[in-house]
């Protein structure tokens, strides 16, 4: 334990994470803020870095948005440290509010009112203190790692509230699954049936796409690719990877309670992260 | 008329079908100096019975056109078209004569000419009477369900304008800009009152260019439409600080041409929301005007995310999330504005720097306005 409990704020806009970070010193002293970061991308890193014990989360950011970036952090969260609490900040999203209330996730509208952030700051309090006496009463090692699993669960659930997406302006689901991928390659474009490729893996602005055989690299984000795949046949199992579920021999677990897929027709294994392990409770 | 209306089907054409009937009687007792009653009774037993066939074979008929040609709009209210229409009267008129004559020598115990025993030529003036009167009563229903219809279809046009009208201000006045506007400008006004206020006075001038613009929709120099622009953008730039680096372009030459208002914020909202705010460095925003072979070009664009190559397979429309209205409310307006005169072309800009690029081509006001080189 810190003497000083910790926070991170991620907020795009400068005036208000200065202003977040004011009001927090007026209404909690001892709070130390351990890092500002303006994109989901920096907040990521910084959270990975600094492991604060609170998370200020704006939804609305360039890059990778507040729920994405509180998704890799789930994924990417070292084990046997307690997953930081996490207070999403909004403007008005009808449908995100929504979302919140559902998942029992706490939430700050903006403009950021002094009481309800005092009221929120009494609840962290207490939720840190109650974190602080479970790990005395010998919880044991499988407290922290029951944080991280409990923030996941939550963040599944807020992920799959309808109307989600559309209120973060992400693509929506498309209304016919796409079933042949143009890849250009130099001057050549190639037409690859969706049902040769054996998975999908994210690479900075491209996307690996995997077939038996081939490989290419196709100028578009897996986010933008996603909702253009039949959610059936195409499972997302990490933020970086989308596998055919048919093409899938087996998932393996290894002593460290990490998954792997081993694929029919290719070397390769694939990682499953926490935040889809769910999808392989069967085995 | 009105009361008519509000009757039930078959009472709303029986009424003033037997009031026609009665009209008929009074004149032809009259002109023959026959009695009253018995031709009152011909009339309407003889009137009524074209009325059930003709009407019987109406809606017959427009339910087979229906089902032959459903695009026709006519159909769909119960009108076969007049071609079908002219038959069914040049059958049931006899048809209905013949019937109608029956039932009243069954009433009144008489005996009068049939069609098929007495020849054409003794009936000829009944029947055309008949033929008259059928015709003149399907053009008077003809033209008063057309007065209906063209009401309700006009009702619906107001009522989707009003739609349109307020989905423009929602759009407009976008929940979300204006309440992150509102908390930066709460945070400006305990740490800098000066600039909250100037914050301020762009908030409420851009707040009645838009609410003007949405109840009159009266063009505006192009002058007070890159103003309006100048407005939205420093309050961006506040929300976006150096992320957001914008360029207004207009030569004083063209500052006084007419354009719709607020006809370009959808595009510099789009170039924002989906080229800038979610690229990490954000980017330029050039909004820039000149001419171009004597129409007036007006161009937005950023260098920001551009369109993906996922995107690009699909319509663009569809594939950028909440842009679709903006885009097409601009479409539609330049439409009605212009008709084919103006177009709008969204692609990526290709001079190597990235990101999207809108160009709106709109006619110049009058054919006599000097051509100025921009």
């Amino acid at each position: 334990m810190t003497p000083h409990p910790t926070a991170l704020i991620a907020e795009d806009e400068p005036l208000l994470a200065e202003s977040l970070r004011q009001e927090l010193a007026t209404l909690w002293p001892e709070l130390e803020i351990v890092a500002m970061a303006a994109h989901g991308e920096a907040a990521l890193d910084a959270a990975l870095r600094t492991l604060p014990q609170l998370l200020f989360m704006d939804i609305r950011m360039p890059g990778m948005n507040g729920l994405e970036a509180a998704q890799a952090l789930a994924e990417d969260w070292p084990e046997g440290r307690p997953f930081p609490l996490l207070v999403f900040v909004t403007a008005y999203d009808q449908y995100a509010l929504k979302a919140f209330e559902q998942a029992a996730q706490d939430y700050l509208l903006k403009p950021v009112q002094r009481e309800r952030l005092a009221q929120t700051c009494e609840r962290l309090r207490q939720a840190l203190q109650q974190r602080a006496a479970v790990g005395m009463n010998g919880g044991g090692l499988a407290a922290p790692d029951a944080s991280t699993l409990d923030a996941v669960s939550q963040l599944r659930r807020l992920l799959a509230a309808p109307g989600l997406p559309e209120a973060l302006g992400l693509p929506a689901r498309a209304a016919a699954p796409l079933r042949l991928l143009q890849v250009s390659v130099g001057q050549t474009i190639h037409m690859v049936p969706v049902d040769e490729v054996l998975y999908f893996e994210a690479a900075d602005k491209y996307v690996r796409v995997l077939t038996a055989k081939q490989e290419y690299l196709m100028r578009a984000s897996l986010r933008e690719l996603l909702p253009q795949l039949d959610g059936e046949r195409f499972w997302q199992v990490h933020r970086g990877v989308v596998v055919r579920a048919d093409a899938i021999a087996r998932a393996v677990r290894d002593e460290a309670g990490r998954l792997s897929l081993h694929l029919r027709e290719r070397p390769e294994k694939l990682g499953v992260s926490r935040m889809y392990a769910h999808l392989f409770k069967g085995l | 008329m009105s009361l008519l209306s509000r009757l039930p089907y078959p009472l709303r054409m029986v009424v003033p079908t037997a009031l026609f009937c009665v009209v008929i009687a009074a004149l032809i007792s009259g002109l023959s100096r026959q009695r009253l009653v018995p031709s009152l009774v011909y009339s309407l037993c003889i009137g009524l019975s074209c009325w059930a066939l003709i009407d019987g074979s109406r809606v017959l008929g427009a339910r087979l056109m229906r089902r032959l040609r459903p695009e026709r709009e006519e159909h769909r209210h119960d009108w076969p078209g007049w071609p079908l229409m002219l038959a069914s009267l040049a059958l049931c008129v006899p048809a209905g004569y013949t019937l109608g004559s029956s039932l009243a020598d069954a009433l009144l115990g008489h005996r009068s000419a049939r069609l098929w025993q007495d020849g054409w030529r003794e009936l000829s003036g009944v029947l055309l009477i008949s033929l008259g009167a059928s015709v003149m009563a399907t053009w008077f229903f003809y033209s008063r369900h057309r007065l209906a219809a063209s009401r309700t279809e006009a009702e619906q046009a107001r009522r989707q304008a009003a739609e349109m009208q307020l989905r423009l201000l929602e759009s407009q006045l976008e929940p979300h800009m204006l309440f992150n506007t509102l908390a930066n400008l709460r945070v400006l006004i305990a740490l800098d009152a000066a600039r909250a206020q100037t914050m301020l006075d762009q908030l409420i001038a851009f707040l009645r260019a838009t609410l003007n613009a949405s109840r009159s929709g009266d063009a505006h120099p192009l002058r007070d439409e890159f103003a309006r622009l100048a407005d939205y953008l420093a309050l961006m730039q506040v929300r976006m600080g150096a992320r957001l680096r914008p360029r207004l372009e207009l030569p004083p030459a063209l500052a006084e041409l007419p354009v719709p208002p607020l006809l370009l914020q959808p595009l510099v909202e789009n170039a924002i929301k989906h080229g800038l705010e979610p690229h990490v460095d954000g980017g330029e925003l050039i909004v820039s005007a000149c001419l171009d072979g004597g129409r007036l070009l007006l161009e937005v664009r950023d260098t920001g995310a551009g369109l993906g190559q996922a995107q690009q397979t699909q319509e663009t429309q569809q594939a950028q999330p909440g842009s679709g209205f903006g885009l097409e409310q601009v479409r539609s307006r330049l439409l009605t504005q212009y008709g084919a005169a103006a177009s709008l072309r969204i692609e990526p800009a290709d001079d190597g720097r990235g990101g999207t690029r809108v160009r709106l081509l709109l006619p110049l006001p009058s054919p006599s306005y000097p051509s100025h080189t921009p």
